[in-house]
């Protein structure tokens, strides 16, 4: 059978399909509106405590994997799902579509090794 | 001759024409939010990595109003996603228990209840179980 990217792409998908089923809903009730509505208090969300979490060599590694299947989820469907609003130029949609997903897990990898 | 695929030509609004098709649009459409929602996080990292000052101008920009509508868009295509994507996990990953396959609500509920669960310990974690 011949070699393709297909399965790598399909499983980051995959993964980040189930990763963010799971997590968006409550991340952005706990960053967008637990604070405002007092849920939370404002030093749960404060610098000293979300950068003792975000920098620890296990935050780092969970947030970095995170974000990257959350990303090529995003492109993923975003290329299959451009196909059915009239956008047949597959090789362009990739591109463009993969190499957002590339370029911000590269940023995001650089952001959180410079913590 | 062209040996290009012929595609018939399909007017880009066509899915609007039947409800279950705008509710596959709509379920397509919920990835755009789950990348905007990992958008945020990187910026919050990005700002977290400038200090202290950056890092509580992006919160202050994450409770503005503005802010928060994006915070609600996420929230409610995320509920969306999260939904139609655990419905369907009785045919993604069908269960066999020895020579009978478990019936799909099982699989499904217990996608809920994980759900559920995880939302849970992420909110008590936030809240630095107190």
């Amino acid at each position: 059978m011949a070699r393709s990217h297909k399965p790598v792409v399909w499983g980051l998908f995959a993964a980040g399909g189930t990763a963010s089923a799971f997590l968006v809903p409550v991340l952005a009730i706990t960053l967008g509106f637990a604070v405002p509505l007092g849920l939370l208090s404002p030093t749960d969300l404060s610098f000293d405590r979300v950068y003792s979490i975000v920098s620890h060599p296990l935050g780092r590694l969970v947030l970095f994997g995170y974000m990257t299947v959350c990303f090529w989820h995003a492109a993923h469907r975003t290329r299959t799902t451009a196909h059915d609003v009239g956008l047949h130029n597959d090789r362009v949609t990739m591109i463009v579509c993969y190499g957002a997903a590339g370029l911000s897990t590269v940023l995001a990898a650089l952001f959180l090794l410079s913590l | 001759m062209n040996n290009a695929p012929y595609i018939r030509p399909m007017p880009a609004s066509w899915w609007l024409r039947q409800g279950r098709y705008v509710r596959y649009m709509i379920r397509e459409a919920t990835c755009l939010f789950v990348g905007l929602h990992a958008l945020v996080l990187l910026v919050g990292v990005y700002r977290l990595s400038q200090g202290r000052e950056a890092f509580e101008a992006f919160l202050e920009a994450l409770w503005s109003p503005a802010g928060q509508l994006i915070s609600a868009a996420i929230l409610i295509m995320a509920v969306i996603h999260s939904v139609t994507w655990f419905n369907l996990t009785p045919k993604a990953m069908p269960l066999w228990i020895g020579e009978k396959q478990a019936p799909g609500w099982i699989i499904v509920a217990a996608h809920y209840g994980g759900w559920f669960v995880v939302s849970v310990i992420v909110l008590l974690l936030a809240g630095g179980l107190s």
